[in-house]
């Protein structure tokens, strides 16, 4: 049997009764995705291509590498169809699942960025779809929610806990422990049992591909650094996983920091989500990895500004390469994150997700070093979604600029 | 022989399950002896985790009524050192749980355990490839680990499940979480089936929650009866309805003397 490990981290943490249908994925995996079975991954790249809109550009933002004193260049994943990287792994296991003859798909989202990729992935092949999101990310994120209702897809208000990603990947966990003859599960990220993780990072990895052709046809050369932010970790693994080789070029995970990642535990919550920075190994979710947990070995409740990243695990191959010290964690606040929205919006017209907010803002708050001179940060998606709490927020955060004064005045 | 296995000598057995600390630690104890009372031959005490994937809504909720009335591992132990019911006591967690506790990840669990008087350890994220370490610490300690067979476990798997579980099998009755349901689901009469050559007792569970379950269970060829969630629910109306403790106390009893009362008249089909 092929290895479900990276190191100590990942392997099969999951009830007996899923183990059938994720031994049959893992053969599905090895099949059609690492040796290409019936031109399942020529498939894969055309539909990517027709519906998703691939290849995305790899685009000098000219104005931020003159302020910085640095070339910056943007994968554009937020030009992928939906607005966000989600789509290259949710187009690939619902395709699976067609492959594999299931008829039902169902999903865990946070952000909504995957249910609607999901959503928009099933409806396209003719798969049943459900989603499962907490309620108080259902609030933070509307549109997205209806965006998943207009393509058909059933969304379940998961009210338990925080009503975050974490209750709603247990709730899906659930549902397929019933359904698992006729249904897959789209997991969101490179979390979760094996073979979720590298398959996952299997169907991101083209993010780096094309990237890393593109930046040595624009500059002659690898870059220097390479930023993504880091929730559960699907764009980063997908916009590092060609350049691992590369050792010249650091990769830089940014978690979001949220309120700070000095604040001390209250209870069972914790005011941040820097999990590959400060977690400690345990079991969640199906994979060893690093945790948010207190010491009894409860999770706790993490914290972002951003839904998409506010989550207390992390891929287990980014736990992996953090401990070999191929991949430096670092945090940036919901703040300095919200400062950087409205500086890409601004200054290149692009209004970053949220999520993604946090790689750009690194740019301003980095450590000596860690970039170089020429830079990519992973464009994972686009803002639209998060215009509202940007809004809310910059208000309570006192953040002020132009459009934070023009809203004040009521203009 | 194991203590557990021994458990099951003079014929099919009632184990029920609570989550302890749930609603708090006087209660459980109290619970346990009514359970006691009223037949059980093994008790499972659920230690909260605070993502219980494999629990149904109603343990779900138990576990966050113990998290939040302050349950932790340790006082766990505590309260399964003060038990003394004379049956012997299986605790069922999850592998996080395990893994954290004291200085030496899973050997503290399992020392601590033995020290306490735990008999047996179901863990239901712990699948039989990565329990290699457990199993080894445990069969050290002389505790026994019991694993699940489910609807989907085909029969590869059973093979490799047979050769290490030890105390008994839980055979899980349907698909999906734990929870109370109408019926015995067929596939509990296909996993006895497949499972009949194996000697070790098997206990049935997920979704059991009248004599009726309980009697249909044991003339499926079984040797114990789990019940769960119609424990918990119990619990939990109690503490809502605001019945003094002493009726859930009394309603538990009853409860579980329903369920000894089924498997009494499997035990008697199978004998005509």
């Amino acid at each position: 049997m092929k290895s479900t490990k990276f190191g100590k981290y990942g392997g099969q943490y999951v009830p007996e009764v899923l183990m059938p249908a994720i031994s049959e994925l893992a053969s599905a995996y090895e099949s059609y995705v690492r040796k290409n079975q019936d031109g399942f991954m020529d498939d894969f790249f055309a539909r990517l291509k027709k519906f998703g809109g691939r290849p995305t550009p790899l685009y000098k933002a000219e104005r931020l590498s003159e302020k910085y004193g640095k070339e910056i260049y943007l994968k554009r994943e937020d030009l992928v169809h939906g607005g966000a990287h989600k789509l290259n792994n949710a187009l690939g296991q619902c395709l699976l699942a067609k492959y594999m003859g299931k008829e039902r798909v169902i999903a865990e989202t946070g952000a909504g960025q995957h249910g609607t990729a999901t959503a928009m992935a099933a409806s396209y092949l003719g798969l049943d779809c459900e989603i499962y999101m907490g309620k108080k990310d259902i609030n933070r994120q509307r549109p997205n929610v209806f965006r998943m209702e207009i393509n058909g897809a059933k969304v379940n208000p998961v009210e338990r806990g925080s009503g975050t990603l974490k209750e709603a990947i247990n709730e899906t966990l659930r549902d397929w422990s019933k359904s698992v003859d006729t249904t897959h599960y789209v997991i969101g990220s490179v979390v979760g049992p094996h073979p979720f993780p590298k398959m996952v990072r299997d169907f991101q990895s083209i993010i780096s591909q094309e990237a890393r052709e593109q930046i040595q046809e624009e500059v002659g050369r690898l870059p220097d650094s390479v930023v993504a932010c880091v929730g559960g970790g699907s764009n980063a693994m997908g916009a590092f996983y060609n350049f691992l080789q590369d050792d010249q070029v650091n990769l830089i995970a940014v978690e979001a920091g949220g309120k700070g990642i000095e604040t001390k535990l209250e209870g069972r919550i914790a005011h941040h989500s820097a999990s590959l920075t400060i977690g400690r190994e345990g079991v969640l979710h199906g994979a060893r990895t690093k945790i948010l947990q207190d010491e009894d070995g409860q999770i706790v409740e993490s914290h972002s500004v951003s839904a998409g990243l506010d989550y207390a695990g992390v891929g287990p191959e980014l736990a992996y390469l953090v401990d070999e010290g191929r991949v430096i964690p670092r945090t940036i606040g919901d703040k300095e994150a919200i400062e950087a929205f409205f500086l890409l919006s601004e200054m290149e017209g692009i209004i970053p997700a949220l999520e993604t907010s946090h790689a750009i803002g690194y740019l301003e708050n980095h450590v000596e070093g860690d970039l170089g001179e020429v830079v990519i940060v992973n464009l994972s998606g686009r803002g639209d979604k998060d215009v509202e709490t940007v809004m809310e927020e910059s208000h309570r955060l006192g953040i002020k600029n132009r459009t934070t004064d023009r809203v004040g005045r009521g203009i | 022989m194991s203590i557990i296995t021994d458990a099951f000598g003079e014929g099919p057995i009632l184990i029920p399950y609570i989550t302890a600390g749930d609603p708090n630690e006087e209660a459980t104890i109290e619970y346990v002896a009514a359970l006691v009372r009223g037949g059980a031959k093994i008790i499972e005490l659920g230690l909260p985790f605070s993502e219980p994937i494999a629990d149904g809504p109603v343990i779900q909720e138990a576990i966050n009524r113990s998290l939040e009335a302050g349950m932790t591992p340790r006082k766990f132990f505590g309260l399964v050192s003060e038990m003394d019911h004379g049956v012997p006591i299986v605790v069922m967690t999850y592998y996080n749980i395990v893994y954290q506790y004291g200085e030496i990840p899973v050997e503290s669990f399992v020392s601590e355990s033995v020290r306490c008087g735990i008999n047996g350890m179901i863990i239901p994220d712990l699948p039989i490839e990565e329990a290699e370490v457990l199993l080894e610490i445990c069969k050290e300690n002389g505790i026994d680990l019991i694993f699940i067979i489910a609807p989907t476990t085909r029969e590869q798997r059973i093979e490799k499940i047979m050769e290490k579980v030890s105390g008994f099998v839980y055979v899980q009755a349907r698909l999906g979480t734990t929870g109370i349901h109408k019926d015995v689901s067929r596939t509990t009469h296909e996993s006895l089936e497949r499972l009949r050559e194996y000697d070790i007792p098997k206990s049935v569970g997920f979704g059991v929650s009248n004599s009726d379950h309980a009697a249909e269970i044991i003339k499926s060829g079984a040797d114990g009866v789990i019940a769960g969630s119609v424990f918990v629910d119990i619990i939990d109306k109690g503490r809502e309805e605001g019945i003094i403790e002493q009726d859930t106390v009394r309603l538990l009893e009853e409860k579980a003397r329903e369920l000894v009362r089924g498997i009494g008249e499997g035990i008697e089909n199978n004998k005509s």
